[in-house]
């Protein structure tokens, strides 16, 4: 018997219900990182938001920086847009040494 | 259990006020919490500093560490017998209470406003986050990952305790570096009926000494020698999924990158990545004699500059 494992791609949707339960953020907290563009909305139905569970990772993160470092919402859209430009630019330094004979 | 100093962990003398303390966290928290920063050790030290805050903030708590007196860190130690009671901690057998798998840092969650709930409100589990390496291979074919933690949990009394937890969590083919997982309700127990906390893998793919991945790419570096360069040649080349044979045109330079389609890899949803065999030119150290003469003939006969480009006398 192996335990139920989800993987936090895109292929998997999830609601903003389940994204206050796992993330830890309150619905008004999520829907104002929304706002600032840190969390991408994959289809809004009126108020039913969904989204890629991709953003589930960046939602505790959210959560972890707003506990931890006491940020607001609006220093943690700052924190979670470089954060996101961090890990792009470490994933091309990836892509171009996996390119590198011999690296 | 081994005691932890609160106050060298925040650099603060052990008479600092509330405001001191928190200043101090919040300059620590900021330079070493580990979604900033990637600085070796910079996880653990952020650890220490957090439960130091953690237990230092709360007066009650405070107040419970101090009691425990000043002890050189690190040293094995177990609290006084009455001491939990002493300060407050209730719940269920707080009169004779063990320290049995209890950690240090794990102590003070009796007191202070969350631990006087303990025994009748509810607690979530706590969600753990955990780290796994594996190989290039097991992305590949897939693997069961079996993961034995030790967690903390609610006992009964509402202090947590370190309890095993055995994992074993199927990873289809398909993970990348990078990848995340979640498994529900693996985390820590909750407390008096609250949920149950989850687990997160965050999945990391080995080096391996041919493969380089990215994404669902994969790099590989294909030696050729001068003349199968130049001539062309079928060469065997290694894929995850067993050899192919790889057809290398005439006139191939070092650097090119070969594509051999769908043989990086697999997707979730179906498809592979591509593996790229990246040309590298490479002569024997030492030719032999005939070879010594071919190349010398080679020299004479070609009218190939292949520095034509920086132009003037360098060329």
């Amino acid at each position: 018997m192996t335990d139920e494992v989800l993987w936090l791609d895109e292929h998997r949707v999830v609601s903003l219900a389940e994204l206050v339960e796992v993330s830890g953020l309150s619905e008004n907290e999520l829907l104002e990182l929304v706002q600032v563009g840190v969390l991408p909305v994959r289809e809004a139905r009126g108020a039913a938001y969904t989204f890629s569970a991709r953003v589930v990772t960046v939602a505790r993160t959210a959560c972890r920086l707003r506990d931890d470092l006491e940020l607001d919402t609006r220093g943690l859209g700052v924190a979670l847009r470089l954060l996101e430009r961090v890990s792009e630019l470490e994933s091309e330094i990836t892509r171009l040494r996996a390119q590198l004979p011999g690296s | 259990m081994k005691y932890a100093d609160y106050y060298a962990a925040l650099g603060v003398e052990r008479t600092a006020s509330p405001d001191e303390i928190k200043k101090a966290y919040r300059k620590l928290a900021q330079k070493y919490h580990p979604d900033v920063s990637k600085e070796a050790g910079a996880e653990d030290r952020f650890k220490e500093v957090a439960e130091a805050y953690q237990t230092l903030k709360d007066p009650e708590k405070r107040a419970a560490y101090d009691a425990l007196g000043q002890r050189p860190p690190g040293e094995e130690f177990r609290p006084p017998p009455d001491w939990a009671r002493q300060h407050g901690a209730t719940g269920n057998g707080a009169e004779n209470f063990s320290f049995d798998d209890v950690d240090f840092g794990d102590l003070f969650e009796r007191f202070g406003a969350r631990g006087r709930r303990g025994g009748r409100g509810q607690l979530p589990g706590q969600d753990f986050e955990v780290p796994v390496e594996i190989s290039i291979e097991d992305a590949f074919r897939g693997t069961t990952l079996e993961l034995n933690l030790s967690l903390p949990e609610y006992d009964s009394s509402g202090q947590l305790r370190r309890v095993p937890h055995a994992v074993k969590a199927r990873v289809a083919p398909g993970a990348v570096d990078g990848q995340r997982l979640r498994l529900p309700g693996k985390g820590g127990k909750g407390f008096n009926g609250g949920r149950d906390g989850d687990l997160y893998l965050d999945i990391s793919l080995k080096a391996h000494p041919l493969y380089r991945a990215t994404d669902h790419d994969l790099y590989l570096d294909l030696p050729l020698a001068p003349w199968e360069a130049a001539l062309g040649a079928t060469v065997e080349v290694p894929t995850l999924g067993g050899a192919v044979k790889l057809k290398v045109p005439a006139g191939t330079s070092a650097g090119q990158k070969l594509r051999l389609s769908g043989r990086g890899l697999p997707k979730p949803r179906g498809g592979a990545g591509d593996q790229f065999a990246v040309v590298q030119i490479v002569v024997p150290a030492r030719a032999s004699d005939a070879e010594q003469k071919l190349y010398e003939q080679l020299r004479e006969q070609s009218q190939f500059n292949p520095r034509q480009h920086f132009g003037g006398e360098g060329a």
